[in-house]
């Protein structure tokens, strides 16, 4: 047995303890624990990637009991790859938070940081259904102090309508695996496999209704549509890095469905049709309401917010199919959606950050006008998913998948519609901000409409505004642009070695369609446990 | 015995869904409450319901409770209760800082230059 599996849920937890309990009054000690306790989460990832490249399952078993009776924690090759991306954001965005000074606005950033790797980890690594929930509830509890972090009465506001809706999906969790454990007499995800292949097929009502309310708890996370009310507000209104780091979230409920519904109730078994029926149109309606709202929120952190939907969307589409193919391009389009989503946001940020607010509307040239209009450029290239960037390359996947499917025409039609729309959002948004600012200085005023004909380059604001932090809190402008630099190169890598990553994703894809190794790994060979 | 527990689960979840669908928070922080208390008697009866048995293995004892849900429903409490308080926290902090205890978006959310109190969305 390895302990190393353990090390990404132990790592954060004992980081983000110390930092509580030692570090409470220092801001520099706090940085320095905190980023050596992500770089070092990232090396371990790294090592554990490599690990699990040779296609084998790992199981650590906790405290040494026999499987169906102890919890396991799993690795393959999905969950490798799903820390490597958490530890691997979460030490970019880190930078960004140090950058713009968001870590200064208020008490316990960094500890929280730590706690929410340990959940989002901790639900990648685990084995055992109910201590997904319980990992579940520790990113969200984390989550919830990070979203108000800074505070303000519209933040405030938002983060309580946030933990209503995830207070409601834990609830439903409960019922979904209280209904599993009713039917199946267990909650190792491996054993419940095994026991679902033998259910008789007249016997699976029971089992039908806790595997569709299960998917409706990750379709929550994932914020498919209609489950996706929560997200809009609770992003715009987060600080820019938190928000960022939550481009990882909604991935964890993708990540579930992914296991779930390839490991558990694999296609051939009872469940076929159910998930899959329901799972195709709401992931085509997800992403058509993540890129109309694109183009019709006058907000820019809303329309960060939309346009992860919209990659939520994309997504859903590849893993509605369960087919590797499909598997293969929804795991590349994870990585890329995850860096593409969460630069944004942090470009958005910036973007605040010099402007005052976040409202799409006319105003004079910002402070480093052409750098952050590169980046916005460049960001929202890859998020819409034209070429050169790797959005480009998983929508092309995403389509390739799909192509001899019943629906085909449905799919393509969405994806490539809904493209445009998101083309013509992020355009109107990039040239309202950056480009139409040069003439807004030479509009004469008598020109101008009553409410902006106000004396002056920037108007007075509109209202105070807790959603940015001002430029002049920012610890170093210089340290927040390379930490977006540094998601844009993730992104370009992505594009340059799309083949090498595409191979990977392909093996991924290939382990997780054969739940054999996985439950081998689980319910053979146990020798040595109590 | 099956009817009152099931009719129980099913008021407490019909009230709980009621009260978080009200626009006060502190009406939704009850419901929340109602709901995690439905959920534990639902995982409760998961294990099948039995009275006076032993949910440890005992020398002479043949018939056993499942003890799973027991601990299933011990740290499901320990959870809600903490994100009880957390709500109950949020909540006080979005009432004292915003002048109101609605939980839904004011429109100044969505649209630049409207203050809540032009929206007639203020006390």
């Amino acid at each position: 047995m390895n302990h190393i599996l353990i090390a990404p849920v132990v790592l954060p937890a004992v980081m983000g303890a110390l930092i509580i309990l030692w570090m409470r009054a220092d801001l520099l000690l706090q940085r320095v624990f905190s980023i050596a306790g992500t770089a070092l989460l990232l090396g371990v990832a790294l090592y554990l990637n490599w690990m699990a490249s040779s296609g084998e399952v790992y199981v650590y078993r906790l405290g040494n009991w026999a499987a169906p009776f102890g919890i396991v924690l799993m690795l393959d090759r999905l969950a490798a790859l799903m820390v490597a991306l958490t530890a691997a954001l979460a030490l970019a965005v880190q930078l960004y938070a140090f950058g713009s000074g968001w870590d200064r606005k208020g008490w316990h950033f960094h500890a929280l940081w730590q706690f929410q790797l340990m959940g989002v980890c901790g639900a990648f690594l685990t084995g055992d259904a109910f201590n997904l929930f319980v990992f579940f509830e520790i990113l969200l509890i984390a989550s919830y102090g990070l979203m108000i972090h800074g505070g303000g009465p519209m933040r405030l506001r938002a983060g309580v309508q946030y933990i209503a809706y995830n207070l409601a999906g834990s609830t439903l969790f409960l019922a979904a695996l209280g209904v599993l454990y009713a039917v199946t007499g267990t909650l190792n995800m491996a054993d419940m496999a095994a026991r679902v292949a033998m259910m008789p097929a007249e016997d699976t009502a029971l089992l039908r209704t806790g595997a569709v309310l299960l998917m409706l708890v990750f379709a929550i996370k994932a914020s498919l549509v209609p489950l996706h009310f929560w997200l809009p507000s609770t992003y715009a209104n987060a600080p820019g890095p938190v928000a960022a780091l939550f481009a990882i979230m909604t991935k964890v409920g993708v990540y579930a469905i992914l296991r779930f519904y390839t490991l558990v109730f694999p296609q051939d078994t009872v469940i076929e049709g159910v998930v899959m029926e329901l799972l195709l149109p709401a992931a085509l309606f997800t992403l058509a309401i993540g890129q109309i709202g694109i183009l019709g929120t006058r907000n820019l952190g809303r329309l960060a917010a939309f346009a992860a939907i919209g990659s939520v969307g994309t997504l859903m589409i590849a893993v509605s199919q369960f087919t590797p193919q499909a598997t293969t391009a929804a795991i590349y389009y994870i990585i890329h959606s995850t860096l593409a989503g969460a630069a944004l946001f942090l470009v958005v940020d910036m973007i605040g950050a010099r402007r005052g607010d976040l409202w799409l509307r006319l105003d004079g040239v910002m402070p480093g006008n052409g750098l952050i209009a590169a980046l916005f450029f460049a960001t929202a290239i890859a998020v819409v998913g034209m070429p050169p960037f790797s959005g480009f390359i998983g929508k092309l996947l995403v389509l390739d998948a799909t192509r001899d499917t019943p629906q085909a025409i449905w799919i393509w039609g969405t994806i490539l519609v809904t493209s445009l729309i998101a083309i013509y959002g992020m355009s109107r948004a990039g040239s309202l901000v950056f480009w139409k600012a040069y003439e807004f200085q030479d509009v004469p005023l008598a020109k101008m409409s009553p409410a902006a004909a106000r004396p002056g380059p920037i108007p007075t604001k509109l209202e105070p505004d807790e959603h940015i932090q001002d430029l002049g809190d920012a610890a170093s402008p210089a340290l927040a642009a390379s930490a977006v630099g540094l998601l844009l190169a993730g992104i370009v890598a992505l594009t340059v070695f799309a083949g090498p990553v595409t191979r990977f994703a392909a093996d991924t894809a290939a382990q997780l369609h054969d739940p054999s190794i996985y439950l081998g790994a689980v319910l053979d060979n146990q020798e040595g446990t109590k | 015995m099956e009817l009152l527990l099931s009719s129980a689960i099913g008021v407490l979840t019909a009230a709980g869904i009621y009260l978080i669908l009200r626009r006060r928070s502190f009406a939704v922080v009850l419901g929340t409450t109602l709901l995690s208390y439905a959920i534990n008697l639902f995982l409760f009866s998961t294990g099948r319901l039995v009275v006076n048995q032993p949910p440890i293995i005992e020398s002479g004892v043949t018939a056993y409770t499942d003890p799973l849900p027991q601990a299933l429903v011990l740290t499901a409490i320990v959870i809600s209760f903490a994100m009880t308080a957390v709500t109950v926290m949020m909540a006080l902090g979005a009432f004292l800082e915003g002048g109101d205890d609605r939980v839904d978006m004011p429109r100044a959310d969505r649209e630049p230059g409207v203050s809540r109190i032009e929206a007639g969305e203020g006390r």
